[in-house]
């Protein structure tokens, strides 16, 4: 996989608003996968503080896990956004998260059994 | 199509979930990678946008302002909890070759993807099937019937995309529930043999 070191010259021409915008790169967000799944952490006393986005997408995971591409989803936003938001609302003990599997566990028999007994449970 | 979700609604998972996995569904416009992800996922088919901004430097150059062109990429996706701890997600993009960061978001740490594939417009998927492999991800082809489609031999289809000989190749009907889940079901064990 490339890294941003030896990304291609089209790349280049592709600059993402937000970065620039908030004036930071996009390593600080790289926890955040599409797939991460996110939870309102259980003491939210400090909730009234927070502007109306990050209020709403902490209301949104309260109770239980989405992921962050439903965030997105759900508020509408761009992807790019809410790992902004994310990553905020993680240091400031907001949300938790849980991590994707590493790639090797991925590649893991175990999961891909999993998937496949789920998927002819659910549809065979 | 639509008939089982209930449009606006947002579930939760279990706090019990340890796994998210992804499953890609690409190919071309108009393939039915929407179709697709509807027809098997537990939750109405959501959709996020990634807007990039591309600069336009031959347009500065002709108009003289500071032009720059926004390009939103669209995802559709959609989940299905498989067991206790693992969830699966589906997600379609279109297959262009511009938006190399929505590649990276979405092939990071995913299973493998399964190529929809109408056997009458064979070359429109070849952008699709080059970005795949660069970003090595295993995939399995299917075919999509549309009606009156005329039969196109495995062969034939296996030369013209140029697959491997283990690549799977499935016939599926996107509208079909069956149908979907029996193409992902071919991709989970060709990913399967791979690991032996
Ligand atoms: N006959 C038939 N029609 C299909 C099938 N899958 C999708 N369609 C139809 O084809 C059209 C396009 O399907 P979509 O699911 O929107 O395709 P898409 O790949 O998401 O399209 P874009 O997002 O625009 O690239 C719709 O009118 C679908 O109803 C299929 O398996 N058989
Ligand atoms: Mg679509």
């Amino acid at each position: 996989m490339t890294t941003s070191e030896e990304h291609e010259p089209e790349f280049d021409a592709l600059v993402r608003p937000y970065v620039i915008t908030n004036g930071r790169g996009f390593s600080d967000s790289d926890r955040f996968d599409l797939v991460t799944l996110v939870t309102a952490a259980p003491d939210q006393q400090r909730k009234a503080h927070l502007g109306p986005e990050k209020r709403e997408l902490v209301e949104l995971c309260e109770g239980g896990y989405l992921s962050v591409a439903e965030i997105a989803g759900h508020m509408k936003l761009p992807i790019g956004i809410i790992k902004v938001l994310l990553t905020d609302l993680a240091e400031d003990g907001y949300i938790l998260t849980r991590a994707p599997i590493p790639p090797a566990q991925l590649a893991d028999i175990q999961v891909l059994q999993e998937v496949l007994d789920g998927l002819q449970a659910r549809f065979g | 199509m639509d008939s089982k979700h209930v449009s606006g609604e947002k579930t939760l998972l279990h706090d019990k979930v340890q796994i998210a996995a992804k499953i890609l569904v690409v190919g071309h416009f108009a393939v039915g990678k929407t179709t697709f992800i509807g027809t098997l996922s537990e939750i109405p088919p959501l959709r996020t946008e990634e807007t990039m901004t591309q600069a336009a430097a031959h347009i500065d150059d002709l108009k003289g302002t500071t032009g720059k062109t926004t390009t939103t990429v669209a995802m559709d996706f959609g989940r299905l909890t498989l067991n206790e701890r693992l969830v699966l997600y589906l997600f379609g993009t279109p297959g262009q070759q511009r938006f190399v960061q929505v590649w990276e978001d979405m092939t990071r740490g995913a299973l493998g993807a399964l190529v929809l594939v109408d056997p009458q417009r064979l070359k429109e998927s070849f952008a699709v099937m080059d970005l795949v492999e660069k970003y090595g991800v295993p995939y399995a082809i299917a075919v999509n019937h549309f009606d009156g489609t005329l039969a196109r031999s495995e062969e034939e289809l296996r030369e013209a995309l140029d697959l491997l000989p283990e690549t799977p190749v499935v016939t599926c009907d996107a509208r079909d529930e069956k149908s979907s889940a029996n193409a992902l079901v071919a991709l989970v064990r060709y990913l399967q043999s791979r690991t032996r």
